[in-house]
């Protein structure tokens, strides 16, 4: 149940559950059974005096979610001021929709059935059978689920407003008692479209109900996630007090159950469920104590989540012939994230699948000021040349070259955690077959259109003068450009070098091969096996030219030719706060006009046609205020995204250039083992 | 003006030239050459124990085409005949670090000016190289001839290093230019004719057969491993342009691009190693080869020189054959035949000689420089790993 086990402590449970289990019928409140086993729970907690208690359940949840939570809403704020125990429980049914989406329904059954087998050894054999008959009940009793949250809410509201004595016992019973049908109804709601199996709204419905705040929630929710993957039996082994209590507390559970009313008993099944990822993430925050830490945990966490999705691209391959032929590679996703339906995930994707990818998560979140990361660009020629299927070197470097791009391009797009929310992200690691990106073709009307977008875009950006009120968007945005300048140059810079390396890598083969002719035609013995010597030494040498060549390329050039591109992104994202800013700007010019036109029509004495303006402009206002918001909400995702993306540039740049630097360290290794084996053979000369 | 002292690379020139030095009566040294345009003036220090020099110890100045000339004149000279004469050194060639500061300053716009300076430091580098390395084939050519027993006592050479006027060679002008010119192809043409004469001498075969297939793959190795340094050098170039550009990213305090300015120091570092990796292999391996290739050209010479001497004596042999046919000229032709048998045996004896002790030479040069370069090699390269290790340490640190 939730509010005992949030104490992961087995001693405070013992108390709440052992103490006041006699009177649960003597509760003030005494609604349903229910819901007094609840307030049963709190006010033992109260009564008690249980410090403990009070401190994980009331502080550290105040400290945990008041701050992602802080912007989600009125209704919520005065949640976690006043009723901390109730925020406890409420965020991980919050993180649930999200991480259930795709399988809500069993995540949901799972946990709960592992409890409820665990009691029936016990004997208690009814809340078994209740499990199965709860879940046709949910759907059933769905709306009334929510009427019965509403009235609640409202209780409650009332509740937080008696006197402050009364509150502590009070508010804290109803607080319980609210929180099932408050919250976990949200969760069905989650859940119902899952079993339904409805392809989308699942993936929607969380998505549009965290829109709002996708940062702050998703941390929250990603807090969840990781402890609610290990199996709510750790919970129960670990507290060895914890398991008995909660035996007791289903027998208890099921004994009421039975005699109430199904819809009580639907409600209490409700509780319970949900509860199930409650104990994991409360163990595991209620163990790591400093909660005030909670920004730098959910960072350490987003990093942490980034080694549970290890996307690779491999085993490019040619399907079919001629100019229909594509290459497809295999895309396989090794996750402990629960959001995915198994650890390893295989697919078989295309090129034009990858764009695809690209063009509905750009379409989808760009306009938000979101830093898309950009998919590698079609290369027209490269691709001709592997359709006609030359096994030469160059295809083949093609190929290797863009699987690798592929690769980090993918890696990119999961680290960022918004974009790994998508729907259409996980549909594209899932997904045996995708339906077939027909707009990424450069030559088909889609691309067309999108050159025509692309050209006004152009034109549009020039002509908007913005006066721009954020010095730091400015500076900014100079900074990313200049970057982009020497970025550019440094990989023009870098391809050269690549190109003279792979130069002095063929000159050298050629001396290799001259300097094994003339060891041949040496007639002194020691000289000519010196010399021929020395053309393998240099033949070695030039093949660890070409490696190192190989390496400029694929370690530096490309990550170059990556933040290139991303540079890209990132200046696309300014542009869309520029652009949202302009339809500001419009809307307000707009809103302008119908006020004059108003005024007119005011002097003009038009009764009849006041109204209409009157109308118009209240329509206005409303979305220049929208505007403005959208403007502000662009304005702090760009702010954000932008400084995500430097962290991990920063990251990403070190990361690569100590790969590169050791890469380089590996071939002078290699050199000096080669010279060094050559330096007795040149002494043998006599 | 550039103005050099050969000191501290005394034992690196020798490399090439095999300390032909050691226990001779005549020491010859360039300690100091000036460069005014396109002339070099070498300054020329004998410290001998000949009684034949005025001095024990004297210097005096002199420039490319006296070499030429001392070089001529020892060809000429009937009596080296039998000998290697030291192939004459190379015409300083400054052109192609000129045009290429010519074009850096053409260029200088388009670069940071830090990359500029880096640019012309490194061609500064290398015009000093090659001016070394001008030096330094005179010095050898010189050394060759005080250590060998005949020349040493040549009197031109004498002349060569005693006069302290300027020589003052006349150049050669055009009409000489092209004389040299025909005089070349005339000799390529005796060449193949003579080619046909057949061979008594089975060491003198094999040694042309070899000779001749052996500078042709010398001539091969040294132009790639020219093409091969060169590569190597606008690889050592492009470190400069990266981390120039390095810099100027890390100059922008973008916090992301600080741990680039350590990387940027670290290219600096990468690309003068790489760069001295490029003029050690130059000149220790192409120089080698470039040498050899020319001394194997003038053994040829030698070759050539009594392949002709042999025809001469075989066309002595006809006309004395014709002449005592006809009872003719008998004594003149028998003397010239006689002659012409002692000077072919003179020149195949020396000539044997000769060529036995090149070998040994050539064997030891190779050796030496082998082994030079390779310890050069490992050196730079474990220079280079210290280099990267520190900066990967740097790295990883912060």
């Amino acid at each position: 149940m939730d509010p005992p086990l949030p104490v992961s402590t087995s001693e405070p449970d013992k108390d709440i559950f052992s103490g006041p289990r006699a009177e649960p019928l003597n509760n003030p409140l005494s609604e349903t059974a229910a819901e007094q086993l609840k307030a049963v729970s709190g006010a033992s907690s109260k009564a008690k005096g249980d410090v403990p208690v009070e401190e994980a359940g009331s502080e550290e949840p105040d400290d945990l979610f008041s701050d992602p939570l802080g912007e989600s809403g009125a209704e919520l704020e005065t949640h976690t001021s006043n009723a901390p125990l109730l925020d406890f429980s409420e965020e991980p049914p919050k993180s649930d929709p999200i991480k259930k989406a795709a399988s809500a329904d069993d995540y949901i059954k799972k946990p709960q059935k592992d409890i409820f087998e665990e009691s029936t050894e016990d004997g208690v054999k009814a809340a078994a059978a209740h499990v199965g008959s709860v879940a046709a009940e949910k759907k059933v009793l769905h709306t009334d689920l929510f009427g019965d949250g509403v009235d609640d809410d409202e209780d409650k509201d009332d509740l937080f407003k008696t006197p402050p004595g009364a509150m502590m016992k009070k508010p804290q019973a109803s607080l319980f008692r609210a929180e099932p049908d408050d919250i976990f109804p949200e969760a069905k709601t989650e859940a119902k479209p899952a079993t339904k199996a409805s392809a989308k709204q699942p993936n929607n419905a969380p998505t549009d109900l965290f829109t709002e705040e996708p940062f702050t929630v998703m941390p929250a929710a990603r807090a969840a996630v990781k402890p609610a993957a290990i199996p709510s039996a750790n919970t129960s082994s670990k507290t060895n007090g914890l398991h008995s209590d909660e035996e007791d507390l289903f027998a208890e559970a099921t004994v009421e159950l039975s005699l109430d009313s199904p819809r009580n008993d639907r409600r209490k099944r409700d509780a319970m469920k949900p509860s199930e990822p409650v104990p994991c993430p409360s163990t595991s925050t209620s163990s790591s104590k400093p909660q005030p830490k909670k920004l730098e945990e959910l960072e350490e966490e987003e990093k942490e989540d980034k080694f549970d999705l290890n996307i690779s691209v491999t085993n490019p391959e040619k399907v079919g012939d001629g100019m229909n032929a594509y290459m497809a590679y295999r895309v396989s996703t090794q996750t402990t994230l629960s959001m995915f339906r198994s650890k390893q995930l295989t697919v078989r994707r295309r090129f034009s699948d990858f764009l695809g990818l690209y063009e509905k998560l750009s379409e989808k979140h760009s306009p938000n000021g979101y830093i898309v990361p950009p998919a590698p660009e079609k290369s027209i020629l490269g691709m001709t040349k592997v359709k006609v299927g030359k096994e030469d070197l160059s295809s083949d470097e093609f190929v290797e070259r863009r699987r690798a791009a592929l690769e980090r391009y993918l890696q990119r797009v999961v680290s960022h955690p918004s974009l790994l929310q998508d729907p259409d992200v996980r549909e594209f690691l899932e997904k045996e077959e995708l339906p077939r990106a027909v707009s990424t073709q450069a030559l088909s009307g889609a691309g067309f259109l999108k050159m025509i977008n692309k050209a006004t875009d152009a034109v549009s950006k020039m002509t908007i003068k913005m006066n721009e009120s954020d010095v730091w968007f400015e500076e900014k945005l100079q900074e990313v450009e200049s970057e982009d300048q020497q970025l550019r140059k440094l990989h023009g810079m870098v391809e050269s070098l690549v190109n003279h390396r792979k130069e002095l890598s063929v000159n050298t083969a050629v001396f290799a091969k001259s300097v094994a002719m003339l060891g041949s035609s040496e007639d002194n013995t020691a000289l000519s096996r010196a010399l021929s010597q020395l053309a393998e030494v240099e033949d070695r040498i030039e093949q660890l030219h070409q490696d190192q060549a190989a390496n400029d390329f694929f370690i530096f050039a490309e990550l170059l030719a990556d933040y290139i591109r991303l540079l890209g992104a990132v200046r696309a994202c300014f542009d869309q706060r520029m652009k949202a800013w302009q339809r500001w700007q419009d809307g307000q010019n707009m809103l302008q006009k119908k006020r004059e036109a108003e005024a007119k029509l005011l002097w003009a004495n038009k009764p009849e046609k006041l109204q209409q303006a009157k109308d118009e402009i209240g329509e206005w206002e409303g979305r220049v205020s929208q505007y403005e918001r959208d403007f502000d909400r662009v304005s702090a995702t760009v702010r954000k995204e932008v400084m995500r993306f430097e962290k991990e540039k920063t990251r990403d740049f070190k990361k690569q250039i100590i790969k590169y630097l050791q890469s380089l360290l590996h071939s002078e290794q290699q050199l000096i083992k080669y010279w060094e084996a050559f330096l007795p053979e040149a002494k043998a000369i006599a | 003006m550039t103005s050099i002292s050969q000191d501290g690379d005394r034992d690196k020139l020798r490399s090439v030239s095999v300390d032909l030095n050691n226990d001779t009566p005549l020491l010859i040294d360039i300690p100091d050459a000036l460069c005014e345009r396109d002339k070099v003036k070498f300054t020329i220090h004998t410290k001998t124990t000949l009684n034949s020099f005025q001095k024990p110890d004297f210097s005096v100045s002199r420039q490319h085409e006296d070499f030429i000339w001392l070089h001529d004149t020892l060809v000429e000279t009937e009596d080296y005949a039998g000998l290697i004469i030291p192939p004459v050194p190379p015409k300083p060639d400054f052109e192609s670090p000129r045009e290429k500061m010519h074009k850096l300053g053409e260029g200088e716009a388009t670069m940071t000016k830090e990359e500029y300076t880096k640019m012309k430091q490194e061609l500064e580098a290398e015009y000093l190289a090659v001016f070394k390395k001008t030096v330094q084939v005179h010095e050898i050519f010189l050394q060759r001839l005080s250590s060998h027993p005949a020349f040493s006592k040549d009197r031109n050479f004498q002349i060569f290093l005693e006069y302290d006027q300027d020589l003052s060679v006349r150049r050669k002008n055009a009409k000489e230019m092209f004389g040299g010119f025909f005089k070349n192809m005339v000799k390529s043409a005796d060449e193949v004719l003579i080619s046909g004469v057949k061979e008594v001498d089975e060491f003198f075969e094999q040694e042309k057969t070899f000779l001749l297939d052996y500078f042709g793959k010398i001539k091969d190795a040294t132009a790639k491993a020219e093409k091969m340094t060169r590569s190597h050098k606008n690889l050592a170039d492009d470190y400069i342009h990266i981390s120039a550009t390095l810099t100027t990213i890390a100059a922008d305090d973008n916090e992301a691009f600080k741990s680039k300015a350590c990387i940027s120091n670290v290219c600096v570092c990468v690309q003068k190693l790489e760069a001295r990796v490029a003029s050690d292999q130059e000149l220790k391996l192409t120089e080698l080869f470039r040498y050899y290739m020319r001394d194997i050209q003038a053994a040829k010479d030698l070759l050539y020189r009594r392949a002709r001497a042999l025809a001469d004596y075989e066309n002595s042999n006809k006309a004395l054959d014709k002449a005592r046919l006809k009872s003719k000229d008998v004594g003149q032709a028998e003397e010239h035949q006689q002659q012409c048998l002692q000077k072919f045996d003179k020149l195949s004896e020396s000539g044997k000689k000769e060529l036995t002790s090149f070998k040994a030479r050539r064997v030891v040069a190779f050796r030496k420089n082998l082994i030079e370069m390779a310890e050069l090699e490992i050196k730079h390269a474990k220079s280079n790993m210290s280099l990267l290790h520190a900066c990967i340490e740097q790295l990883q640190s912060n």
